[in-house]
């Protein structure tokens, strides 16, 4: 059956109503200069036998690269399974399939990820999931803000050695909510957020620290130090993780003594493969006792009239259709295609495939530090531990060297000198898994041209 | 449905009760008319103590089954004590709207004499349920 939304007649009839002469009348009050209007670089139309032709011919133009960048978005080996399940029509096809009593199989998937993320993370409750890791940082602040009663002040702490990309997306979302971040330098020498750079705002009235493990830079930081920090100073300590990482790290919820709050991230590592930014999805735990301000759609497992197990979605008094304007967000879904991925990929490869999955990435990053910094002239930046990405200074700018890397077919990382200038002619790289020692050889000896 | 509507205590529009203690605090609920529209409770938000509230501003909020709803502070005041009791158990507002389940103090030097008396109140509880309005808790789930 076609998707016709409305025909001309109806569009007229519409605008009739609304007194309305056309169209354009109504959208007269968005700025011209906001609008588009033609479309000039548009080609002109071509058949699927055209197109066909013309992306076989652009990818033989360019073929894969060897990748080595992360900076956010990770290669990792997805098994062939987890697609091809994805991909049956009950899960493919179906569009916010939340009514209990038509969609068990669903809800049982949303469940068993909700069970799996609190596992991983060792928090009490996770949602349904969010858009992407950024803007669940977001979601992540607004409730720190919502949920901290000891602290009166709208402001946040944010280290800057969280993803740039991140940091301007919470910015975005949030400031015209009144929120102010402040921003925490990163250690020069180590990479990390060092606690010193909290000294200054003890006694404060902060509503939230972001601790993100690893940073933006690679660099592990001292999380159960910056947890006590925040829980000392009043403030909720909102996590940003890896996931993967969390296969070696300790969980979110045992920092310190008292565990992070609010624990967020990008999911993409878990199942999404890396397809021009997305999509991907984001993740969002908590600790149960701010449930009540956790934004998105939560499943839980109930009985039935005859105490047969199943489930629904609960606590549904947060959200929109219930609350109205006071909803913790106006976010009233999840990224259920990508959630349906990883439940998958994390029930295939189980607690120790992941394990190892991040054991192997651990390694391969070190190894891949470990040859490219035997090429004369190029060090690490950092001194500190990292999980699988890091920073390394090159003797000439990183822009030039990247592009002759991918003249060598190699992606070979993040140039890092719009984003942080400060840091000179530095690179950040990563291996994943889906690397091998040929493949490090490959990258050392480009390298090795090229500077 | 016929609710319970003391003759002693004040109201709002909104469905709190008001009682004025005789240290000159007033305690504030919601009526057993609201609690039955609003269905079994499931959670309840209390204000903090020492809050600084004005008339009309929504200080508390109240989670049954199937709505969540604001309860708004009848008067300017400062919150002075909360009901903790509430925080474990929600049931209270349901089986004890005027005794065990109020739900915050009041200091205030505000007249209560703006507010709704027993009769007045009790046509307007008497409208809502003719034309079922649920003004204060539509018991209807949007999807």
């Amino acid at each position: 059956m076609p998707f016709i939304p409305h025909t001309p007649a109806d569009v007229q009839t519409m605008l009739a109503a609304i007194g309305a002469p056309n169209l354009e009348a109504l959208f007269d009050e968005i700025p011209p200069a906001l609008r588009i209007g033609e479309l000039p670089a548009l080609p002109e139309a071509l058949n699927e036998l055209q197109v066909s032709r013309l992306l076989e011919t652009r990818a033989a133009d360019a073929p894969r690269p060897l990748c080595f960048l992360g900076a956010g978005a990770y290669e990792h080996h997805i098994p062939a399974a987890v697609w091809e399940i994805v991909g049956r029509g009950e899960f493919y096809s179906a569009y916010t399939p939340y009514q209990p009593e038509a969609s068990q199989g669903t809800l049982q998937v949303l469940y068993e990820y909700q069970s799996m993320m609190a596992g991983l993370t060792a928090m009490d409750v996770s949602n349904a999931s969010l858009y992407d890791g950024a803007s669940a940082l977001a979601e992540a602040v607004l409730m720190a803000v919502r949920a901290n009663r000891k602290s009166k002040s709208k402001r946040i702490l944010i280290p800057r050695a969280l993803h740039p990309l991140y940091r301007r997306t919470v910015h975005a979302i949030v400031h015209n909510q009144g929120i102010e971040s402040v921003e925490l330098p990163y250690d020069s020498t180590g990479g990390h957020t060092p606690i010193e750079a909290l000294a200054s705002y003890a006694g404060q009235d902060f509503a939230a620290l972001v601790i993100p493990q690893p940073n933006f830079l690679g660099v592990l930081e001292d999380v159960d130090a910056l947890t006590d920090w925040a829980h000392r100073n009043q403030a909720l300590a909102v996590a940003v993780v890896n996931p993967t990482a969390l296969a070696v790290l300790k969980p979110p919820g045992e920092w310190s003594e008292t565990g992070a709050d609010i624990v967020c991230g990008d999911g993409q590592p878990l199942g999404s493969p890396l397809g021009s930014g997305g999509p991907y999805f984001g993740f969002l735990c908590c600790r149960r006792e701010l449930v009540r301000q956790m934004p998105g759609r939560l499943v839980g497992r109930t009985v039935d009239l005859d105490g047969k197990p199943g489930f629904t979605l609960t606590l549904q008094a947060r959200e929109q259709h219930i609350r109205r304007s006071k909803a913790t967000s106006n976010i009233c879904t999840n990224q259920g295609l990508m959630v349906t991925a990883a439940t998958l990929y994390l029930s295939l490869l189980g607690p120790r495939g992941l394990e190892q999955v991040a054991a192997a990435c651990h390694a391969n990053a070190r190894a891949l530090v470990d040859r490219l910094t035997r090429v004369p002239g190029v060090s690490r930046a950092f001194a500190r531990p990292v999980f699988h990405e890091a920073v390394l200074k090159l003797p000439r700018p990183a822009g030039e060297v990247l592009d002759g890397l991918l003249a060598r077919g190699v992606l070979g990382g993040f140039d890092l000198s719009g984003e942080y200038p400060e840091l000179g002619h530095a690179l950040l790289v990563c291996a994943t898994e889906t690397r091998d020692e040929t493949d490090l050889r490959r990258y050392a000896a480009a390298l090795a041209e090229m500077v | 449905m016929s609710s319970i509507i003391p003759a002693e205590l004040r109201y709002t529009e909104s469905h709190e009760w008001v009682r004025a203690n005789d240290d000159g605090t007033i305690t504030v609920g919601i009526t057993d008319h609201a609690q039955h529209l609003l269905g079994d409770l499931v959670f309840v938000e209390i204000p903090e103590v020492g809050r600084a509230v004005a008339a009309a501003e929504s200080c508390a909020v109240v989670e049954s089954v199937k709505a969540a709803s604001d309860v708004y502070s009848p008067l300017d005041g400062v919150i002075v004590e909360v009901n903790e009791a509430l925080a474990d158990n929600p049931e209270l507002i349901n089986e004890d709207p005027y005794g065990e389940g109020w739900i915050f103090r009041l200091k205030t030097v505000a007249a209560l004499d703006g507010l709704l008396d027993a009769r007045a109140y009790a046509a307007i509880a008497v409208a809502e349920d003719e034309d079922d309005d649920g003004s204060l808790a539509n018991p209807k789930l949007v999807e």
